[in-house]
Order: structure tokens, then C-alpha cells, then sequence
């Protein structure tokens, strides 16, 4: 099957947890639920200190169109509202809420959000501004990781003619298994919820992508998008094959216009998580106050596929998978391509957090940086078509002419670049100096 | 690397630390190890030269590997740069590259088995010194250095380097007593005086070291472009331009001894196509602009061959080739997938 160009096959070491079934362990004594989450305008809170709030309880909101309300993860009692340091760098306004009293968890909590029935019967009768209103309430965002808020895609333009909805299955990040195991264990909200995104963008066309290094998953979905209409695509398995642009591309042959969205192409992508959840706030009308979060590395005791309220502090994450490894060299959220390595445990479990990798000295065993040979290689994987050396070298020489020239703006610092470098040249970090400084311009 | 600081209590401070990902990089490559991609890839030729012509291609090639590497040593200690790279940001990495080695393997294929050791040991500096260490060292040269010190020794000791240089009567290995191919060709009448193709295939013929073997520098050549350490684009344009070329020059000249498939088999077209051009610092980084580079260095080489005095034009049509590579590279841009924003567009022009 025809892929997208360039790309690279870093090993995905999804083995570590890709046979640890979902788990919800004892809710932490405490999480810290950031204010922002998502891409767009920060939140307020709306409680006050020592107000005692329920599970699924609204905590934040805000009045502007790119947003999305953060609810109460746990019952207990508001504290004092602080600051976090996210993965990305961005400071962010936290509540910490210490929990009290009974709370959602253990196979009960598994069985509450993922369990039961999902029924596709009816869905098309649903009202499309209904489903939207719903993912906004529910304070649903892209749940793979860039965090869009999902009401807000939910309503293309008027004027937008939206063909095919895409559900993203692809998970290509390598050690993430949260949406292989998700579509192993729980495919019918996937489907259900895939439905009702299609619905609501008026697609008639439902296509799921899942790299073909899942069969598993892709023989549950199938099984489960049996006579919905729903259709389950097996796709090479190349990094980024989840990147929207390469996805729309491996699965539809169109190519998002530079600086645009999907929807310029009449598509709508979803990640499969977002699916369950949409299906879960439609149907059952349940908040966004849990996700799924890989915990895994060699630097971690025992890998496991943790389903955890939101605000969940990774040393809370990396005690419930068995705490560190004594190798253990570099913590990074999210996984080893795209990730950001963190210093601080604090750090609260967010809705874009697909996962917590932890690595160890030897993985990071790294090369000292020598001169580029302008071999190409770079070249050649650069999924977006780009020429990073260029790109990198430029930034370094402060030519930011050069850097227009070469579109940094198209990158979207998935990594392939850097990975693939045998001059061992920071790229992707170079390139991100270079759009930070073009931004500021 | 400095200690985190968690301030949760229930967990031992590991010691974390941070740095941009990509966190994992592949394990396969090192520009070290595409240099000595290059010299396994040169191994064949190196064969077919000493096949050919016996110790000459021993001496000269041992020649030119030492001067290049006490001249890359001598260099990197005048630019006050260690050997083993830990200068500035640990980029230096000089003599451990193996970038000289690969000149200096380059540099002796390329010369006649004749030439007198001074030719080698000046060339070698001239390639090290003018062609790489006075342009800030590996990664920053604009030419070939190899052809820089081909280029210079060529033009100065015209009289070792000429074609009659590479012919010795009565000696008593047959093949230099006999004129290159394409020497012979210039001078011939018609093409009974001119080696047949197979042996020129082979390589049973005069020239320089490495050039007489096609064969052994497709050998070589094909699998450094499937090691990816060469851009197969490159030595494709090479050859469809020398093919046009040439069958342009045929049509033209139909009196001329030399069809299109000894064109492209004399000469250095084969070994140049594969190894010289290739250098990928010296070479445009876009497709669009490889495919450009190799067919103007083909076109240029039959050009040199028919219109001037020299039998053969590899190493100027590689340095003519190298100076457009900038031109080149700022012409071929790739577009990003998906295209330019029409904003970004008309900002841009």
C-alpha cells in the first residue's frame, strides 16, 4: 500500500506494554489539575479554596471560542490554586484537589468508562450541534496529543463541506500503546464515537487508520465496526504515519495545503481516544476526567497502561508502574520521538498526555556532534519534504531570510530528521529556535 | 546533567536529566562510518588498479594516503583544532573523520601511474590545505578537494601530467607502452587504433589509476549508492548527460572513432560519476538538484573531450559543477508537502 514520502522505523518497542491490559489503580491522595490543557485560552477557575467538589464537577472555564472546561478528576477538597511547569516549557495556572471520601477507581472505573454497552443504532438521528455541545460541556480535547478542543472541530465553518472523517489509530509514536490497547479493549465506544463525529461534521465516509503492526486491534475494531458502516484500513507502519497531513495522505491521497487545516480537504481527523471519549460525553454525558497513560522504558519497574485521572503527578504514575529502575537517565512525556523530557515529578498528567517514558543511560547513549556532510539524509526522511540541514544551519548562522525560503513553518518537528543524522546535529531543536525567533519577529 | 528535584517525598531523587528530543537517535550511522563507506566502495577499483598496473598503483596510492593525512594533521594543528575533535562545540573531529583517507584514496586513483612522487605529495597538500583546511574544514569546502589537487598538480607539471606522460615505450608492462583511449582516439584515424569495448570494460587499458575499470567502478559504485552513503541521482545524471553529449558529438562528427558506449567507458567517466562527484559536501542536496548537478557534469566532460585540447574533462567539469552547486541548491528548494502558503508566497517575492 502507497505511504506517504520519506519517514523513518525507529524500533517502537510497544512489547514493553503492549500486553498490560488497561488498569485504573487507587485514585493519588492528591492531582494537580492545570487550567490550560488544551490548545487555545487558558481557564478560570470557578471554585473557591476548601470547597469541597465531586468527580466530573466543572472547576474551570473560560468565554473564549478556542477552549475547553476542566472538571473536578477526583472527589475531595479544592486547595490552594498554584503554578506548574508543563512538559512543553508553558506555566500554568494548577487547583490541586485533595481527594476525600469514596472515589472512581479500580475495575470499576475501567468498567464506568470504557465498559458496557455502546450502542450504534441511532446515531445518525442525533442533532450534529448536540454532539458538538456535548464534546464542549465534556471539555474534550485531541486526546493524541496536540489537545485541540474537540468542539471546536466539531463545527467546520459554514461553507465547509466535510467528505470523510478520519479516526487516527495509527499510534506511531514508538513505546506508546495506550490506543493499540484502547482498540483491543474497548472498540465499540471507538466506533460509537467515530460515528457520532461523523455525524456532526455531516461526513459520510468513516475511515480508521491503525498501522499494521497491530493486528490485534485491527481484528477487534473490524469486529466491532461490523455492519456500522465504519470502515477499518491496515496502513504501513512508518513514523509519523499519525501525523494528520501523512495520515490524510496514506489513506486518501490528498495533500493538506501548506498553513492548512484538514478541513480544507474536506476531512476531519479524530484520534481513537477522542472517539471513546465523544461517545462517552454523548452517550452517557460523562466529563473528561480520566485518559489512558502508557507508563513504560527500560527505566520503568513494570510497564503498564494506566487509566488515571487527569492531574495525576507522574511520581504518582511512575509508583503505580512499579516506581523508577535503578537506570533510569531521562523521563519525557509522551514518547521518545515527540516527547519532552521533564525534570520535575510534579508534573500533572494533562488530557494531551499519551504517556510517560522513561529511558534509561544506555538508550541515550549519544554520539558527540560532528560536521555536516550534507548527505542527505535528512533530506530524505523529512516527511513534510523540507531540507532541514538547510533549515538548522540557517538558524545557527542567524539567516532568517533563509529560513523563510526554506519554509520552517511547514515543520512539525516530528524528529525523523534528527533521528536519522550521523552528523548526530541537534535539527529538530535548532528548527525550533528558528520558528521561535520567526514568531517573535 | 545536574539532580532533579522532585518534591515528592515518597520517591528517591533520581537523577533526571533533560535535553530536546528526539530521545532516541538511530545507532547505524556516523559520518565516520559513510567515509569508510566510501573507501570499501573504492576497494574494487583499488583491485583493478593493482591488477592493472601492478606496484605503480600500490606506491602511488600509499603516497597520496600518507601525505594526506600528515598534511590533515599539519592543518588542523596551524587552525589550532585537535585531531580527535574536541574543539569548539566538539565539531573538529579532524583526522578521526576519515575524511583525508578518502581524499587521499581519491587523489591517488585519479593520477597517472607515472606521476613522479612529488606530484602526489603536492597534490595531497594542495587537496588538504586549499581545497579543505582554508575553507573551515570538512563540510565547508565549495570543491572537490581531491579534484582541487588533481586540478593544480595537472596544470603545473603539465609535462609529468600530459598525455604522453602516461605512455613509456619498451617497458615491460605492455599496457602503458600502449596511448590511453581517448589519446588514441584524438590522434587516431579511424576506429581499428582505438581499444576495443570489452577491454575498456574490463579496464585492460592505460590511463590513470583508477579510471580504466568500469566495471570495478560500477561494482563499487552501486553499492555505495545502495548503502545510501552516495545519491544514486548523482551518477545517473552523470552518465544520461555524457550519454546526449555524446550522441550529440556522434551525430555531428560521424568520422569520430568513439560511439557513445566508449565515451561512456573511457576515461575517468565512470570512476568520476560514482566517487568524485558524489561527494555529497561538494554536491547539491535536493533530487531535483542532483539529477542537474550529474547531468552537467556529464554534458561538460564529452564538451572538454571534443572542443579542447585535454583528452579528458572530468576534473574541470567537476569543479565547474561544484561552483553551481549554491546556484543550484538556491534554485531547486524543495516545495513542502502540500505546497507554500500563498501568503508565505507572495511575502517571498
Amino acid at each position: 500500500m502507497r505511504s506517504f514520502p520519506g519517514g523513518v522505523h525507529p524500533p517502537d518497542a510497544k512489547t514493553l506494554s503492549g500486553d498490560a491490559p488497561i488498569e485504573a489503580p487507587p485514585a493519588p491522595a492528591q492531582v494537580r489539575v492545570p487550567l490550560l490543557q488544551h490548545t487555545g485560552a487558558a481557564c478560570e477557575s470557578v471554585v473557591k479554596v476548601r470547597q469541597q467538589v465531586m468527580l466530573g464537577e466543572l472547576i474551570g472555564r473560560s468565554e473564549a471560542p478556542v477552549s475547553a472546561p476542566v472538571h473536578a478528576t477526583v472527589n475531595g477538597k479544592v486547595l490552594k490554586e498554584t503554578v506548574a511547569t508543563l512538559p512543553n516549557g508553558r506555566h500554568v495556572a494548577v487547583l490541586p484537589i485533595q481527594a476525600e471520601g469514596e472515589q472512581l477507581e479500580g475495575p470499576a472505573a475501567v468498567e464506568e468508562i470504557l465498559g458496557g454497552e455502546w450502542p450504534t443504532d441511532g446515531l445518525d438521528a442525533r442533532e450534529p450541534e448536540a454532539i458538538a455541545e456535548a464534546a464542549r460541556a465534556a471539555g474534550l480535547v485531541g486526546l493524541g496529543g496536540a489537545a485541540f478542543p474537540t468542539h471546536f472541530k466539531l463545527r467546520p465553518p459554514a461553507g465547509t463541506r466535510i467528505d470523510t472523517l478520519v479516526v487516527n489509530g495509527c499510534e506511531c509514536e514508538p513505546y506508546l500503546t495506550t490506543d493499540q490497547r484502547l482498540m483491543e479493549e474497548a472498540p465499540a465506544p471507538v466506533v460509537a464515537g467515530a460515528m457520532l463525529a461523523a455525524r456532526a461534521v455531516g461526513a459520510a465516509r468513516v475511515l480508521v487508520g491503525i498501522e499494521d503492526n497491530k493486528p490485534v486491534a485491527l481484528a477487534a475494531m473490524r469486529a466491532a465496526a461490523d455492519g456500522t458502516g465504519v470502515e477499518i484500513r491496515g496502513i504501513p507502519t512508518k513514523y509519523p504515519q499519525g501525523a494528520e497531513k501523512q495520515l490524510i495522505l496514506t489513506l486518501l491521497g490528498r495533500r493538506v495545503p501548506g498553513g492548512g487545516l484538514p478541513l480544507h480537504v474536506g476531512v476531519v481527523v479524530v484520534n481513537v481516544g477522542t472517539a471513546a471519549a465523544l461517545a462517552r460525553a454523548v452517550l452517557r454525558g460523562g466529563a473528561l476526567t480520566h485518559r489512558v497513560v502508557t507508563v513504560t522504558g527500560a527505566g520503568i519497574e513494570s510497564p503498564k497502561n494506566l487509566l488515571v485521572p487527569l492531574g495525576t503527578r507522574y511520581a504518582d504514575l511512575i509508583e503505580m508502574a512499579g516506581g523508577l529502575a535503578p537506570d533510569a537517565a531521562r523521563v519525557v512525556a509522551g514518547g521518545p520521538m515527540m516527547g519532552f523530557a521533564v525534570g520535575d515529578l510534579t508534573t500533572p498528567v494533562t488530557k494531551g498526555t499519551t504517556g510517560v517514558t522513561v529511558l534509561t543511560a544506555a538508550d541515550l547513549a549519544r554520539e558527540r556532534e560532528t560536521a555536516c556532510v550534507r548527505c542527505g539524509r535528512c533530506v530524505d526522511v523529512c516527511p513534510m519534504g523540507l531540507v532541514p540541514t538547510r533549515l538548522a544551519l540557517a538558524v545557527r548562522a542567524g539567516a532568517w531570510d533563509a529560513t523563510r525560503r526554506y519554509s520552517i513553518h511547514a515543520c512539525m518537528e516530528c524528529g525523523c530528521c534528527a533521528w536519522e543524522c550521523p552528523a548526530r546535529i541537534p535539527l529538530v531543536q535548532l528548527i525550533r529556535v528558528g520558528k521561535a525567533h520567526r514568531n517573535a519577529a | 546533567m545536574t539532580p532533579a528535584t522532585p518534591s515528592s517525598p515518597d520517591l528517591e531523587a533520581p537523577r533526571l536529566h533533560v535535553a530536546p528530543g528526539p530521545h532516541l537517535v538511530s545507532g547505524g550511522r556516523s559520518t565516520r562510518g559513510m567515509m569508510v563507506d566510501v573507501l570499501v566502495g573504492l576497494a574494487p577499483v583499488l583491485a583493478a588498479a593493482v591488477l592493472v598496473f601492478r606496484e605503480w598503483a600500490l606506491l602511488q596510492l600509499a603516497l597520496c594516503l600518507v601525505s594526506c593525512a600528515l598534511f590533515e594533521t599539519l592543518f588542523a594543528r596551524l587552525r589550532g583544532r585537535g585531531l580527535r575533535g574536541r574543539g569548539l562545540r566538539g565539531r573538529e573531529a579532524s583526522l578521526t573523520d576519515g575524511s583525508a583517507l578518502v581524499t587521499g584514496a581519491i587523489l591517488g586513483l585519479s593520477l597517472p601511474w607515472s606521476a613522479p612522487w612529488y606530484v602526489a605529495v603536492v597534490a595531497s597538500a594542495v587537496a588538504i590545505g586549499i581545497g579543505k583546511a582554508a575553507y573551515g574544514g570538512l563540510g565547508q569546502n565549495v570543491f572537490n578537494p581531491a579534484m582541487v589537487g588533481r586540478a593544480f598538480v595537472m596544470v603545473s607539471f603539465a609535462s609529468v601530467m600530459g598525455a604522453a606522460s602516461y605512455v613509456r615505450p619498451g617497458a615491460d608492462l605492455s599496457i602503458v607502452t600502449q596511448a590511453t583511449p581517448l589519446t588514441a582516439a584524438k590522434e587516431a584515424a579511424g576506429a581499428a587504433d582505438i581499444p576495443g569495448l570489452w577491454p575498456m570494460f574490463l579496464g585492460v587499458t592505460n590511463g590513470s589509476l583508477g579510471e580504466t575499470s568500469a566495471l570495478a567502478c560500477l561494482l563499487g559504485g552501486v553499492w555505495l549508492c545502495w548503502r545510501r552513503s552516495a545519491a544514486w541521482r548523482i551518477p545517473a545524471g552523470v552518465f544520461a548527460g555524457a550519454a546526449a553529449a555524446a550522441a550529440v558529438a556522434v551525430l555531428a562528427n560521424p568520422a569520430s572513432p568513439l560511439g557513445v558506449p566508449h565515451h561512456l567507458l573511457a576515461g575517468s567517466l565512470a570512476f568520476g560519476a560514482f566517487f568524485i562527484a558524489t561527494d555529497p559536501v561538494t554536491s547539491p542536496l535536493s533530487h531535483r538538484g542532483q539529477w542537474l548537478f550529474g547531468l552537467g557534469i556529464g554534458v561538460l566532460v564529452i564538451t572538454i573531450r571534443m572542443l579542447s585540447n585535454y583528452p579528458e574533462g572530468v576534473v574541470f567539469a567537476v569543479l565547474l559543477m561544484n561552483a553551481a552547486v549554491p546556484l543550484i541548491d538556491r534554485a531547486t528548494i524543495p516545495e513542502p508537502l502540500g505546497g507554500i502558503p500563498s501568503a508565505d508566497r507572495e511575502a517571498a517575492s
